[in-house]
């Protein structure tokens, strides 16, 4: 155990190299600079411009800058934001709670349509019932994010009052944070009907961001069971004269899941993409909607930083899925 | 009372070139304690036979039976869940294929203990001592160690004793063993087979064995099943079958032996066994049989003394 642990995590030494020097050259690849951004319409004299630039270190050559961000990486500090003048970690893991909220709600509800969805089609494989839930998750799949979750906002705020329209929880609230995630906090704190209301506000969101996972991970979940229930074994388990439930539940689905875990990993990923778009459509203060707003204006130390932390959640995400694909697989600890 | 009685058991398989007919209207008796042995060629239908029994067959399976009884109760007319009492429990089967048979995922002592609790109630730890009795039993050293290996970590033979042992764990009244050595080495062949018989005696189950070994056929079983392209050709008690084969299919497969080989080559059949779509008029036989005639390739035969055939083999010391 321990091992596979540490070869996985020596893996990730090159990835997290990758990463910072991905994060480090794509925003300064963008045209315009923080100082210009800064400026605005009134403009800044050539001097004053680089004056400033250099006040921040811009003007050094590209590899000192990287060296010297790297260096301060590895101790810790990600710098501080040219905009707000605050460090970027406190602003991140300020937001970062907002946007973990979603996507494990997100995820959730993938998992928890996604499998029984894809274990329904494999059995009733050729199916109306087959056919039915493949189509939707096509359709789940093909749909565009601003515009699925559009369309949700029509349909359950506008028409039928159903949720609320952005945001995370009602002004009327008055809950103090205390992990960051909403639901916990309004459980925490006396505010009656708090709770309630912060599960209307996560609803739509966690709909909207979990919906192309959704239709991947019942896919998947479909093809992995069609191979495993013809597999050898599977014949065993009925040989034993066990329920229909059991062999399929116990006996198949495990062995498929062995390769549905590493699809749930993999779309972590997508949902943070995801979560950029879903966050602006619902108003929701997480880091999506703070990354946006650190390209738009140049705040170089913000964006390498947020990249970083954000390829750091996907990088541990992963660890943990291969973990969980250990425990799993007993051909891969044993 | 015999312990199975089959009468007429015939499996179609609905495909897109429409019904395959894998089985064909097969009768099969057998009383408590006896070894039957049912041999013929790949693709005669042996395995589907057993399958059909075990209603282990995919749902395009189409199963027919004038008769199906298994201890006096009838499986055809009983529901899923009663039939699921009776397998696993009362009649086994052990497969092919060891290494695939077993489920990666789980160890070994959980998919033993499983069926105990599955058949018996109770949970999976309380049947731990009776899990160890049986990879004992089945001759794994070390059991109590073994409980928690799993299949990848065991070599084929092994895999077929706990294969072995999860088929015997409830004491069944038959044990069909599908080709139980097929996939193993020659020499761990031996040993299965003698464990197989030994636990056959020890426990006075019925023992169904499909091979293609007609060495195993004759040191083990009692009576001989020789089925061909579906149909059950003849049945009879090994010795006579042995010296007397009166199907010409069966003369055909004993002659194909290698100690019955004359010079440097085995007596082949010529031909092989006749799929969906170039099945013959006439005998199923005919186009690979030395004795035909005229009337074999018009009319199908009707079985007669358990023998299906038009001109049976004259019996020893008879005229034909």
């Amino acid at each position: 155990m321990f091992k596979f642990l540490f070869k996985r995590l020596l893996v990730l030494v090159p990835v997290f190299f990758g990463v910072t020097l991905v994060a480090f050259g794509f925003i300064r690849a963008l045209p315009g600079d923080p100082v210009e951004v800064l400026a605005g319409e009134r403009g800044v004299t050539p001097e004053r411009h680089a004056e400033l630039m250099a006040q921040l270190g811009f003007d050094k050559p590209m590899w000192q800058q990287y060296l010297s961000y790297v260096g301060d990486v590895l101790q810790g500090d990600l710098g501080t934001s040219l905009i707000t003048n605050r460090p970027v970690v406190e602003e991140f893991f300020e937001l970062f709670p907002a946007t973990a909220e979603l996507g494990l709600c997100a995820i959730l509800f993938a998992i928890l349509l996604g499998i029984p969805a894809g274990i329904i089609a494999a059995v009733k494989r050729g199916s109306f019932v087959d056919q039915g839930i493949m189509s939707l998750s096509l359709v789940g799949y093909s749909m565009p994010i601003f515009w699925w979750g559009l369309l949700l906002i029509i349909l359950f705020s506008n028409t039928l009052n159903l949720t609320p329209v952005s945001g995370r929880l009602s002004f009327l609230f008055d809950v103090e944070p205390v992990t960051g995630f909403m639901l916990v906090d309004t459980l925490l704190s006396d505010e009656e009907g708090s709770f309630w209301n912060a599960l209307h506000h996560l609803v739509l969101p966690s709909v909207v961001l979990g919906t192309i996972p959704l239709a991947v991970i019942a896919r998947q979940t479909r093809s992995a069971m069609l191979e495993v229930l013809s597999e050898d074994y599977v014949r065993t388990a009925k040989a034993k004269g066990l329920s229909p439930v059991r062999v399929i539940a116990v006996h198949a689905l495990r062995n498929a899941m062995i390769t549905v875990i590493t699809v749930i990993g993999l779309q972590v990923a997508v949902l943070l993409a995801g979560a950029i778009l879903t966050e602006t459509i619902f108003g929701w203060p997480g880091i999506g909607k703070w990354i946006i707003f650190s390209v738009f204006s140049r705040d170089y130390f913000a964006v390498q930083g947020g990249l970083l932390l954000i390829a750091v959640s996907v990088m541990a995400v992963n660890l943990i899925v291969d973990l969980l694909y250990g425990l799993i697989n007993p051909r891969i600890l044993h | 009372m015999a312990l199975l009685d089959i009468c007429n058991l015939s499996v179609e398989f609905a495909t897109a070139h429409g019904a395959l007919k894998a089985v064909d209207g097969v009768d099969l008796k057998l009383d408590e304690g006896e070894i039957v042995a049912i041999v013929g060629e790949s693709g005669s239908g042996k395995s589907v036979a057993m399958l059909a029994l075990m209603g282990l067959l995919p749902w395009t399976a189409k199963v027919t039976a004038d008769r199906m009884l298994f201890d006096g109760q009838d499986l055809l007319t009983m529901s899923a869940k009663q039939r699921r009492k009776i397998i696993g429990k009362d009649i086994s089967m052990i497969f092919q294929e060891p290494m695939t048979s077993l489920n990666p995922c789980f160890s070994v002592g959980h998919q033993i203990s499983e069926v105990l609790a599955q058949h018996f109630g109770g949970s999976r730890r309380s049947h731990k001592a009776r899990t160890i009795e049986l990879l004992q039993q089945v001759g794994i050293p070390a059991a109590e160690t073994r409980l928690k290996a799993y299949p990848h970590q065991l070599s084929g033979g092994m895999c077929q004793r706990v294969m072995i042992a999860m088929m015997i764990a409830c004491q069944p009244k038959l044990l069909i063993a599908d080709e139980p050595t097929t996939a193993l080495d020659v020499t761990i062949q031996a040993q299965i087979l003698e464990l197989l018989v030994e636990l056959q005696q020890a426990n006075g189950m019925a023992l169904v064995l499909i091979t293609h070994d007609m060495a195993v056929v004759a040191e083990t079983a009692d009576r001989v099943v020789v089925q061909y392209a579906g149909q059950q050709v003849e049945q009879r008690a090994v010795k006579d079958l042995f010296e007397n084969p009166r199907h010409p299919y069966t003369q055909a497969l004993l002659r194909a032996l290698p100690e019955h080989s004359q010079g440097e080559l085995l007596n082949a059949i010529p031909g092989v066994v006749p799929g969906q779509l170039d099945r013959p008029v006439g005998c199923l036989f005919n186009p690979r049989c030395e004795h035909v005639q005229e009337h074999c390739r018009q009319t199908p035969p009707t079985r007669n003394e358990d023998i299906l055939c038009h001109y049976p083999l004259p019996l020893a010391g008879q005229k034909p």
